[in-house]
């Protein structure tokens, strides 16, 4: 089996003994050709410490941020290291590049990048306590075993435990990783065991684990005033008036600077929140929008038709065949225009910041954030010094959801302490502020054309997709990649798009891309289904027939596997045995199917629907067929995750939508961003086609067919066709 | 003005304008910080609290109003037997992913187990529907309330 992304050999282990007897190990896990020697003595940079007392700690060093990460990570050493899981506890490490790596919680990522790394490490140590225990007893490593916890000789009496052998084993060489021989998957005892969030206690007893629960000696709080209007700056506001309010400790301006996200505005500085957001009231600022102030999601809509219209396109991004001499012979061409609205985050948690500028101009924060490292340099760059002199701890977030990826509340709260050295300050913003201060899910127009041949085959597939200019960052939440789906398994091929300007910041929401582009793809190609009598798992099933899986390639993290049409049949049969698709359902109901291959997982999903008295859709099942390689490595969370991206993308395709109006988000809390609630809560049933690959991750592939399901269903149930998101009743009535 | 607030069982003195929320003299002057903060208006349910017995969005309801009223919050919960038989719940059905939204989602059903101590399904669809996840937890939100219920039944049979 193809083993992924592995402990290399610029990954440095070192061993030392702990100050009170017990055994460190450190690691450092290089950047991509970086390599530091772990420097320091190994207990201060223990990424494992084994105490006299069996009591064992192992560093989370990802951020968390409810994909249980930090129970996950530890569960891989542990295992490997043949550790008892209930004497482990796990110490959430620091921002620091040069002893983690990437640090990120992001693009289901952490999975595949981890699952060598971490174990490895694991059967490092778990390697030297064998070590120890052999000279101890005089007998040849080789004749040893571990059991939870304690090295035991199988045939004789001798065992020890891991506390007993900790100061010995910190005296052993370190092996070099790619020796270890690491255990057959038959034999794991803590990965693919359900196991509950480490910091699950804290949680339900109310403890103080978020950034927001952040508190410090002398602590200030800090509100935030912006223009609604992306891209405005401030002429004026009323300082005075706000210091004058109860509470109010200062109020000054902040300064735009583009290039850190940082946007112009006004930090209320007070001795609690309330009073410090209260006083924004009276600031009564003043703002120029200029250009800005025009746009709207209507007029983004309006250019997209007239863009349409035109037949022009900036950009063909994709092309094969002949394709206007496809659609000329077509015995069928089908045309529909597809659309889909901005999305917001809307973590639980609003974005928050705990900095404190020291007198000696380091700054320490306390930081929710999903890249704490890309925070931590954005904050150095913004004050002019050395990522080191910025110390970040990471923090427990409320969720994520890609909206923690960008930092600009990071750089926001530290533009405010620098103000205020050896002041703590507390950022918060309200749910107002997190909704009209997002990097929104991009809006999206696509005009899509088929050609289907007198034989009912696919023969040409087209879209004019018409999105947003934004620039030539790391990563575009608004493109379409050249192979989206079918693209590979049609003849004749055309792929343009139109981008338009605007001030609207966009970002990566949970299964970027694939968030939106599953609803249009799975959609149209539903309605080619229709149009040629088939059903789309059988279209699916006949575009990928006898297709082999592609090589393996470079990924982000590293080679990873191409795309394998075998890995979509099967998750696509199985879904359809779950469903019992193509029986006869209950009246007033009806089934829809939906597939999509990201973040490197296959889901195949079916929905059954009805619409309720006021022609409302309802979601009463859905079946969910997942393939991320070889093992679910923590059932608990890897359900979690499939169940909850599931809700999220029925409460997207149903009721959610941000509207730009004025060049302002429209939406502003919850009454008008209604996120699914209890009652919406269809029964899921996931089963998990495992296959030969290495383990990949579950934040977010489980979301995108969802939304197409629950249309397709829809359109099964009522014969309308829904092509714009969320979900208008009108187009049932 | 000083309010004189009863919390946990403990008489708290708390110098802040009347009209603050409770939530924010929980948090930002008691440093009690349990109690979440999610939405300010009421929608969310972060910040529920008890006060006499009954569920109360915190942020939604000022320091004034509960002068010599008994506030109990998620720091105390355990401190029920109905309370802490939903957190042993939450952790043996590994509710939460993110677990923000948990202290309000506890504190609401610990308020619903109290006055209705066999819920059906709709009941508890109904009393849980102020309390948004964010994660979207409401599967094992929902079993962990059955279940506490259930097992509480079968207590008494
Ligand atoms: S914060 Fe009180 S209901 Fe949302
Ligand atoms: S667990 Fe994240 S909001 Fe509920």
């Amino acid at each position: 089996m193809p083993d992924g992304v592995q402990l290399s050999r610029r990954t440095l282990l070192k061993a030392s003994a702990v100050a009170g007897g017990g055994f460190a190990l450190a690691a450092t896990f290089p950047m991509a050709g970086r390599a530091t020697a772990v420097s320091g003595p190994a207990d201060l940079n223990a990424f494992i410490t084994i105490r006299p007392d069996n009591t064992i700690t192992i560093v989370g060093k990802n951020p968390e941020i409810g994909q249980g990460i930090k129970t996950m990570l530890p569960m891989l050493i542990a295992e490997e290291l043949d550790a008892d899981w209930d004497s482990v506890s796990v110490k959430q490490g620091m921002t620091d590049a040069a002893k983690y790596g990437p640090q990120l919680a992001g693009g289901s990522f952490a999975t595949p990048m981890n699952w060598m790394p971490m174990r490895q490490a694991g059967a490092a140590a778990r390697a030297m306590l064998i070590a120890a225990a052999a000279q101890r007893w005089g007998v040849d490593a080789a004749s040893l075993a571990t059991e939870p916890g304690r090295v035991v000789q199988p045939g004789s009496s001798r065992s020890a435990t891991f506390g007993e052998l900790a100061s010995d084993a910190a005296m052993m060489d370190v092996p070099d990783p790619a020796s270890l021989k690491l255990k057959d998957q038959a034999d794991f005892r803590i990965i693919g065991r359900a196991i509950g969030g480490v910091d699950s206690p804290k949680i339900v007893r109310g403890e103080p684990i978020f950034g927001v629960d952040t508190q410090l000696d002398g602590m200030v709080y800090a509100a935030f005033e912006r223009s609604p209007v992306f891209g405005a700056t401030l002429k004026s506001a009323d300082l005075a008036a706000a210091k004058a309010q109860a509470g109010v400790i200062d109020a000054f301006k902040v300064a735009a600077n583009p290039q850190a996200s940082l946007v112009e505005g006004v930090a209320v500085i007070a001795s609690n929140w309330w009073l410090a957001n209260k006083a924004r009231a009276s600031l009564s600022p003043q703002w120029d929008n200029g250009e800005w102030e025009t746009h709207s999601t209507k007029a983004y809509a309006q250019a997209a038709k007239d863009a349409w219209a035109s037949g022009k396109s900036d950009e063909v991004f994709a092309e094969k065949g002949d394709i206007d001499a496809t659609f000329a012979e077509a015995d069928r061409v089908l045309e529909a225009e597809y659309s889909y609205p901005f999305l917001a985050h809307v973590a639980m948690e609003p974005m928050n910041c705990t900095a404190l500028m020291h007198e000696d101009g380091t700054m320490e924060m306390w930081a929710p954030s999903q890249t704490p490292q890309g925070g931590q340099q954005a904050v150095a760059g913004y004050l002019g010094v050395e990522p080191s002199q910025v110390k970040v701890h990471i923090t427990r977030m409320g969720g994520g959801f890609g909206r923690r990826l960008n930092n600009d509340y990071m750089v926001q709260v530290a533009a405010i302490a620098k103000e205020m050295p050896g002041t703590p300050v507390q950022l918060i913003w309200s749910r107002e502020d997190d909704l009209r201060s997002d990097f929104y899910r991009p809006a999206g127009w696509h005009k899509m054309r088929a050609a289907v041949n007198a034989d009912g085959k696919l023969t040409g597939w087209a879209d004019h997709f018409v999105t947003f200019d934004l620039g030539d960052g790391a990563f575009n939440p608004a493109a379409m990649d050249a192979t989206e789906f079918p693209a590979k398994y049609v003849d004749n091929l055309k792929f343009e798009q139109t981008k338009m300007a605007t001030a609207v910041p966009m970002g990566a929401l949970r299964a970027p891309r694939s968030n939106a582009l599953s609803f249009v793809m799975q959609s149209f190609l539903d309605e080619v289904a229709h149009a040629t009598g088939k059903d789309l798992p059988t279209l699916m099933l006949e575009l990928t027939d006898g297709v082999e899986a592609e090589p393996e390639t470079q990924g982000f993290v590293g080679p990873q596997p191409g795309f394998s049409a075998p890995r979509l049949q099967a998750v696509t049969r199985k879904v359809m045995q779950m469903a019992k698709w193509g029986q006869p359902v209950a009246d007033g109901h009806a089934l829809g199917f939906g597939f999509y291959y990201s973040h490197m997982g296959y889901f195949a999903e079916v929905v059954e629907a009805s619409l309720d008295a006021r022609g409302n859709p309802v979601v009463h099942n859905v079946w969910t067929a997942g393939d991320v390689g070889s093992q679910i490595i923590n059932p608990f969370g890897a359900l979690n995750q499939v169940e909850g991206s599931i809700i999220d993308g029925i409460g997207q395709a149903i009721q959610l939508a941000v509207e730009i109006e004025g060049g302002a988000a429209k939406q502003s809390n919850f009454h008008n961003y209604p996120l699914p609630r209890m009652p919406m809560t269809p029964k899921i049933h996931v089963e998990w086609v495992l296959s030969d690959n290495a383990p990949t991750g579950l934040g977010e592939p489980a979301l995108p067919p969802v939304i197409p399901a629950l249309t397709n269903a829809l359109f099964a149930l009522t014969g309308k066709r829904v092509r714009s998101l969320p979900i208008d009743p009108q187009v049932f009535a | 003005m000083a309010h004189r607030v009863t919390i946990n069982g403990e008489t708290r003195e708390i110098d802040a304008p009347g009209d603050m929320p409770l939530l924010w003299a929980l948090r930002n002057e008691l440093g009690m910080v349990g109690t979440k903060f999610g939405c300010g208006i009421g929608m969310c349910g972060a910040c529920t609290v008890h006060v006499d017995g009954q569920a109360t969005r915190s942020c939604s309801m000022p320091l004034s109003a509960v002068a010599d009223k008994q506030v109990s919050t998620v720091e105390a919960l355990e401190q029920t037997p109905v309370g802490q038989a939903l957190q042993r719940a939450w952790l043996d059905g590994d509710v939460m992913q993110c677990g923000y939204c948990q202290a309000g989602q506890l504190m609401n059903a610990t308020a619903l187990l109290t006055n209705n101590p066999n819920p059906s399904d709709g009941e508890i669809d109904a009393a849980m529907q102020g309390n948004i996840c964010r994660c979207a937890c409401y599967k094992r939100i929902h079993a962990a309330i059955a279940k506490v219920a259930r097992d509480e039944e079968t207590a008494n049979a």
